[in-house]
């Protein structure tokens, strides 16, 4: 299937195009910021009302990618919810769809910032797991090595084209948002800036991985700058 | 005539003036219920508006709201508020006028609306907004005449029809309401008349004397223009030339980039330095009121602008109009040739200067058609349901309605009058509860029903709406500004689009000068001047627009002449030698022709369906060579042809001009491209599905928010008959897809094509070959130029620096 393979500190990995992170020798694959029920979270408090089909469509992606790699663990790397409410909310076939891809394979919920731990899913529920030599956290720990995060919903631009992208470097890889309703902070951006290293590569996602070194802050992009 | 009432009579004999017959016509039919006056510019055509209302108001009797007087743009408010406080003043009436726009401060606007004046001066946005208020009613319900000024320009936007359904909400509040409309000359005033009036009241037209026919003709150069491109700087010696022989110029362009790089070699050429200034919608609200306060005072003998002076202040002095490219639309360039000379009874004086040796034809079909009198005009469609949409919310923002006493007000509306009640209902849907095939939604109802009213769910809700009135969706801008000047006026904005692909030290243009692009701050793009460096272009978005079908069927009989002693000789020669060589295209029949070039097949359709429509035209056409393994490789369309190229030849063009194959293509592979997911974009913020990027909401949003072409994305794919995608599907017909003309274009040919292979490049396709704007196909190569740009990078990394310790040899499995 199509991925870009990589080692990190001793793990072989493959970031597939679709977003998801596999670790082959540990049948494991991660997934990060779902956001499952953005559409009902944003209807909920008044907003605009979003095509509900956010949460079936990012499952059809996650169930073929789970068959693809055939995955026996999990890992959701957090904000996999928009919010708790959205996670108690879930519409009943979206409940079932879950259940029957969680079924038989260990689930690791780790904890986002919009969904601290949520419940009555089944599966485990960390603020962050170990499986050496990698961590498996949501929001990448600027101290931290070998660690696998996501928060930032890192994209790239290339060619004239905007894409979500891995961000890897000798000591973490940061994931792009695996849903389908997310958008995106470029690599640009001071904080993701200052968490990679000098020599990191940016992995697009699409059809076909692309591998480039990870744009740096003297090509500035638009929405990078604003938390200045 | 019957005699003005004395102080009337008193003020205008004062100033030596006489009443024109038209002002006297609208006074004695102001009783109407809607009058629609076609006037020129300069016609006194807003004090003809007014003269009832001063009238009316004169004894001091009416208390509240009297007349609303509607136009385009704000600065024409307040300069009409200005031009009324003269007669008001001279004869001491006692009536108040205020205006009231985006810029009129809260504590003003608090006060309006508790207090209103006689007369409100105000724009379709603004009235939008008043009306979303439940204090609505009591405000309006003593108003008795609305004026709609510039009602041509509004009725070609969704700004007219959102307005039309503000008008209906108007005489539901106020039923003797009458409504008059000021017009420029237009090709069919009922159209606009059915438009403006109270379905089904009628509406009766006035026409003021046109005055004399313009004085317009072809400008003179030296040098003839040249085979491709736009802008006309070749003819900036003989401009100039003519600036000096008249007091005030209008040099108007079709494009702001256009008159960006006009402007700036127009100063390198000025060597007497005359005062010339630019004026268009990108630049600073502060750099173009400075540019209009210097024509007023007139210290300017030049103005290099684009359509945002097309509307507007009536500058008075203007002696000479230069259209620089071809003018596009008869319909405009009259309007524009009547910003020259407002002294009534004067012709106006006006220059053509065609861009490139195919637009001297086309000036020359132009400057016939604007003698003969013979004005283009697109026929316009029902009221859009976005639009209606954005109404329905806008209504429920001032209180609970029923849905059938809506409807009755929407259909009264001139552009909604066929509307059904189905379509209705499912806008009514839409906004409810969004319309979707899986309801999801029953439990997050935007509106619900009580008591057989429809209220807003959460009361809260009022204010996103209605920071998201309007109907204008232009792309994201930023602002540019100089840099260290905290708070200074800004240069203008440019697109984000066009930011984001700049660099530290990147230069462009942007009101005649040349900047530096330093750095990004707060979504400010901050510049410093860099003079003498040659400059990247700005990009701005300005409508391209498309030459009207009007004026390529005269372009097409002009064809048909056996010799054309009126055109300059090279282009009489040019068009001689293509009938030699080849043929000339004609109205009922479509011209493709094939021939090599560079090593690569070539053929082009000669459409003449305009820019837009050429362009879908292309890129449906290389999708169905894809399918047919033609190998295209890339297209460019103007606004009579579109060329591709790839590497086989086109051995029969019918099929692939087949209508249900190019019908089909509009549906599936058309659908998603950027161009329908623009179209998108526009109705989905116009109907309320998404939201605007407020500069707040932008500065924290960042991850939250999403590309609207998700939503596109996901309802193609899930709910392929949502009413957004209807309204998109609709909204292709016209605008930047233009399908329509396509359609139009395949009927007209009915299947007469002619195709003929050629030995080498034809005279008349010979300019495309030059023309910017080429389309590199899409598709599998895209991937490719993508994956070699990244292959560079990498490349290059390498070469600087060994891979990181912890990440090794990286490969692709496939």
């Amino acid at each position: 299937m199509n991925g870009y393979a990589f080692t990190l500190q001793g793990a072989a990995l493959v970031a597939l195009g679709t977003g998801a992170l596999h670790w082959p020798d540990q049948r494991l694959l991660v997934v990060s910021d779902l956001h499952l029920g953005k559409a009902d979270r944003i209807a909920r408090r008044g907003g605009t009302l979003l095509p509900p089909y956010e949460t079936q469509d990012t499952l059809l992606r996650l169930e073929a990618d789970i068959e693809r790699t055939h995955a026996t663990t999990i890992v959701a790397l957090g904000d996999s919810f928009d919010d708790m409410a959205a996670a108690d909310d879930l519409p009943e076939t979206g409940r079932l769809w879950l259940t029957r891809l969680m079924a038989g394979r260990r689930w690791i919920w780790i904890a986002g910032n919009h969904d601290p731990a949520p419940q009555g899913l089944g599966g485990s529920h960390l603020a962050s797991f170990l499986l050496p030599p990698l961590t498996f956290r949501h929001n990448a720990l600027a101290t931290a090595t070998a660690e696998i995060s996501g928060h930032y919903h890192p994209k790239a631009r290339l060619g004239g084209g905007v894409r979500p992208c891995f961000l890897m470097d000798q000591t973490r890889v940061i994931l792009p948002a695996y849903g389908t309703y997310t958008g995106g902070l470029h690599c640009t951006a001071p904080e993701l800036q200052t968490l990679m290293g000098d020599d990191a590569l940016a992995v697009l996602t699409g059809a076909r991985p692309l591998v480039m070194p990870m744009p740096s802050l003297q090509v500035p992009a638009v929405a990078s700058t604003s938390s200045r | 005539m019957a005699a003005l009432p004395p102080p009337f009579d008193q003020w205008f004999a004062d100033r030596g003036w006489q009443i024109h017959p038209h002002q006297h016509d609208m006074l004695a039919a102001s009783s109407q219920p809607a009058l629609l006056l076609i006037a020129p510019t300069g016609g006194g055509k807003t004090l003809a508006g007014f003269l009832p209302t001063l009238l009316e108001l004169a004894d001091g009797s009416h208390k509240g709201l009297h007349t609303l007087y509607i136009s385009p743009l704000k600065a024409l408010a307040a300069d009409i508020r200005r031009n009324l406080g003269r007669p008001i003043a001279d004869m001491a009436l006692p009536i108040r006028v205020e205006d009231r726009t985006g810029d009129t401060s809260y504590t003003q606007r608090r006060r309006q609306r508790a207090d209103p004046p006689h007369i409100l001066l105000t724009t379709p946005e603004s009235l939008a907004l008043l009306l979303s208020y439940p204090d609505a009613p009591r405000m309006f319900s003593g108003l008795s005449r609305v004026i709609v000024d510039e009602i041509h320009a509004l009725a070609e936007s969704k700004r007219g029809d959102q307005l039309m359904l503000c008008l209906a909400r108007l005489s539901t509040f106020a039923p003797t309401l009458r409504r008059v409309g000021l017009s420029a000359t237009v090709d069919d005033p009922h159209a606009i008349a059915r438009y403006l009036a109270r379905h089904p009241d009628p509406c009766r037209i006035l026409m003021a004397d046109p005055g004399p026919d313009p004085d317009i003709a072809m400008l003179e150069c030296d040098e003839a223009p040249p085979w491709a491109g736009g802008g006309g700087r070749y003819a900036i010696p003989a401009i100039l030339n003519e600036v000096k022989r008249h007091r005030i110029t209008l040099i108007f362009h079709n494009t702001r980039a256009q008159a960006e790089l006009f402007f700036r070699d127009l100063w390198l050429a000025n060597d007497e330095a005359l005062p010339i200034g630019i004026h268009h919608g990108s630049l600073a609200r502060e750099q173009r009121e400075r540019v209009e306060a210097a024509m007023v005072a007139g210290s300017l003998r030049a103005v290099v602008c684009t359509g945002s002076l097309d509307l507007g202040i009536d500058w008075g002095c203007v002696d000479l109009v230069i259209q620089v490219g071809a003018p596009k639309n008869v319909k405009r360039l009259v309007q524009r040739i009547g910003r020259a000379n407002h002294r009534y009874n004067a012709p106006s004086k006006a220059l053509l200067v065609p861009a490139n040796r195919f637009e001297v034809v086309e000036c020359q079909a132009a400057l016939q058609a604007v003698l003969d009198h013979d004005l283009d005009g697109e026929p316009r469609g029902p009221g859009p349901r976005d639009v209606l949409c954005q109404h329905i919310l806008i209504a429920a923002c001032a209180g609970p309605f029923g849905a059938d006493d809506l409807y009755a007000e929407v259909t009264s509306a001139g552009p909604y009058h066929t509307l059904t009640r189905p379509d209705f209902d499912a806008c009514l849907n839409f906004i409810a509860t969004g319309g979707y095939a899986l309801r999801a939604y029953d439990r997050w109802q935007r509106l619900i029903l009580k008591d057989r009213l429809w209220q807003l769910r959460d009361p809260r809700a009022t204010q996103p709406i209605r920071m998201n009135i309007g109907t204008i969706t232009a792309s994201e801008t930023l602002k540019v500004q100089i840099k260290g000047r905290m708070g200074g006026a800004g240069l203008g904005e440019i697109e984000e689009d066009f930011a984001a692909t700049l660099t530290s030290g990147d230069t462009f243009l942007i009101g005649g000068e040349v900047v530096r692009f330093e750095s990004l701050r707060e979504m400010v793009v901050e510049v410093t001047r860099a003079p003498g460096r040659k400059p990247k272009i700005a990009v701005f978005s300005g409508t391209k627009f498309a030459t009207s079908t009007r004026l390529t069927e005269r372009i097409l009989t002009l064809f048909r002449q056996p010799d054309w002693p009126e055109l300059p000789r090279p282009v009489s020669d040019w068009l001689a030698l293509q009938r030699a060589v080849s043929r000339l295209p004609e109205q009922d029949r479509l011209l493709v022709e094939s021939f090599p070039h560079d090593g690569l097949h070539h053929t082009c359709f000669y459409g003449f369906a305009g820019r837009n429509a050429q362009q879908t035209l292309g890129l449906l056409l290389t999708k169905r060579m894809e399918d047919h393994h033609l190998h295209p490789l890339g297209f460019v369309a103007t606004d009579y042809a579109t060329l591709i190229w790839g590497l086989d030849p086109v051995t029969d063009p019918a099929p692939l001009l087949s209508p249900n194959h190019l019908r089909d293509g509009l549906e599936t592979w058309l659908g998603g491209n950027a161009v329908m997911k623009r179209t998108f974009r526009s109705a989905a913020l116009i109907a309320g599905l998404i939201e605007r990027n407020l500069p707040g909401k932008r500065k924290s949003g960042r991850q939250a928010t999403f590309s609207s072409d998700i939503l596109y994305d996901t309802l193609r794919k899930y709910d392929p008959d949502h009413l957004m995608l209807q309204v998109t599907r609709e909204e292709a017909l016209r605008g930047l897809v233009d399908f329509g003309r396509i359609e139009a274009m395949l009927e007209r040919i009915g299947g007469r094509i002619d195709h003929l292979v050629l030995d080498h490049v034809t005279p008349l396709a010979a300019p495309m070959l030059l023309e910017m704007g080429k389309v590199p196909v899409q598709g599998a190569g895209r991937e490719r130029l993508m994956a070699e740009a990244a292959d560079r990078l990498m490349d290059a990394a390498r070469l600087n620096r060994p891979l990181p310790k912890g990440v090794r040899s990286g490969t692709n499995e496939a």
